[in-house]
C-alpha cells in the first residue's frame, strides 16, 4: 500500500483500532511489517477456528483444512489492506477484520463443495420432500397432496432459473454458496431469487386451500 | 397442515429481509452490538430478519460472533 497514515481518518476509534490502522496504514517500516504479520497470524487462527466450527459439515479434513485456512487469511489479508480507508471505527478493527475471514471461508467452502460434488438440477424423487421438512413418517400419506402441490407450483409458477435453484438447494440440499459457484454470480442474487421463488409459492399454496395465510412466524415468537 | 410448519416457515418472507449484501456489509458492528449485549435485532431488523431466513449469513454470523467472543 503506497499511501500513509495522513490518508487514513482515525477520529472516534477506539484505542486498539487506532492502533492498527496507524500501523496498517505506513507507507512501509518495521511498524507496518510487524502489523501485517501480526494481522495475518489473527486471521490464520480465525480462520482456523471458524473451519474447527465447521468441521461437522464440511466433508474435507486435515492438510486439506489447513490449506483452505491459510488461502483464507491470505485473501482476507489482501482485502483488509486495500479497504483500509472504508473503516470508519463503526466497530472495533479487529471485528472489522475478522468479518473478510470468515466470509473467505465460507466463500472457499462453497468454490469446494462446486468442485467436489457439483450441483445438480435433476429435481429426482419429489417423495423426499416431506423428509426434507422434518414430517413425522406417520404423516407422510396425508401430507401427499400438499408435496404434490407444491411440485405443481414449483414447475408452473417458477422461472427457471428459480425452479434449478429450489431443486438444488431445496430437494438435493446443495449448500446455496456451491449454487452461487455454479450460477457464476453471487450469493445476494441467488437469495433473492429463492426470496421471490418462496413468495410465489406461498402465494400459490394459500391460494389452492393448503397454507393459512396466516404469518406462522406470529406463534414462534 | 402442522405437519408442514417447517416448510410454511422456509416459505414465509419478511418484507424487513435486507438480502445478504446489506447484511454482511454491517455484519462487524451487528456482531459488535450482540457481542457487548446491547439489543443488535432492535438497532437493525432488517438485517435479523435476513439472519433469520438465510442459512448461510446466520452461519456467517455464529462464525464471527464465535471469533469476537474466543479473543475477548
Amino acid at each position: 500500500m503506497s499511501r500513509g497514515i495522513d490518508s487514513v481518518t482515525v477520529d472516534g476509534f477506539d484505542v486498539e483500532s487506532r492502533e492498527w490502522v496507524s500501523a496498517l496504514g505506513r507507507a512501509s517500516g518495521p511498524d507496518r511489517h510487524a502489523a501485517e504479520a501480526r494481522l495475518h497470524a489473527m486471521l490464520l487462527r480465525v480462520a482456523r477456528g471458524e473451519l474447527r466450527r465447521r468441521s461437522p459439515s464440511l466433508g474435507i479434513s486435515g492438510a486439506e483444512v489447513d490449506d483452505v485456512a491459510h488461502q483464507a487469511a491470505a485473501d482476507a489479508m489482501m482485502a483488509i489492506i486495500s479497504k483500509l480507508r472504508t473503516f470508519r471505527g463503526e466497530s472495533r478493527f479487529t471485528t472489522w477484520a475478522y468479518r473478510f475471514v470468515v466470509l473467505e471461508v465460507s466463500t472457499k467452502l462453497g468454490r469446494h463443495f462446486w468442485r467436489e460434488h457439483g450441483v445438480s438440477f435433476d429435481p429426482g424423487d419429489w417423495d423426499r420432500l416431506p423428509d426434507r421438512f422434518g414430517v413425522h413418517p406417520a404423516h407422510v400419506a396425508e401430507a401427499r397432496d400438499l408435496a404434490a402441490a407444491l411440485r405443481t407450483a414449483v414447475e408452473t409458477e417458477l422461472t427457471e432459473r428459480q425452479r434449478q435453484a429450489f431443486v438444488a438447494i431445496v430437494l438435493n440440499g446443495t449448500p446455496l454458496d456451491a449454487v452461487v459457484v455454479e450460477f457464476e454470480t453471487n450469493r445476494n442474487a441467488v437469495y433473492k431469487m429463492m426470496f421471490d421463488a418462496r413468495r410465489k409459492l406461498r402465494a400459490a399454496l394459500v391460494a389452492k386451500g393448503y397454507l393459512s395465510s396466516f404469518d406462522v412466524r406470529q406463534v414462534d415468537e | 397442515m402442522s405437519e408442514w410448519g417447517a416448510l410454511d416457515r422456509f416459505l414465509q418472507t419478511d418484507p424487513r429481509d435486507v438480502g445478504c449484501e446489506q447484511a454482511m456489509a454491517i455484519l462487524h458492528v451487528y456482531v459488535d452490538l450482540v457481542a457487548s449485549g446491547a439489543d443488535a435485532e432492535q438497532r437493525y431488523p432488517g438485517v435479523a430478519a435476513h439472519l433469520a431466513a438465510c442459512g448461510p449469513c446466520d452461519e456467517d454470523f455464529h462464525g464471527l460472533l464465535a471469533a469476537v467472543r474466543a479473543a475477548d
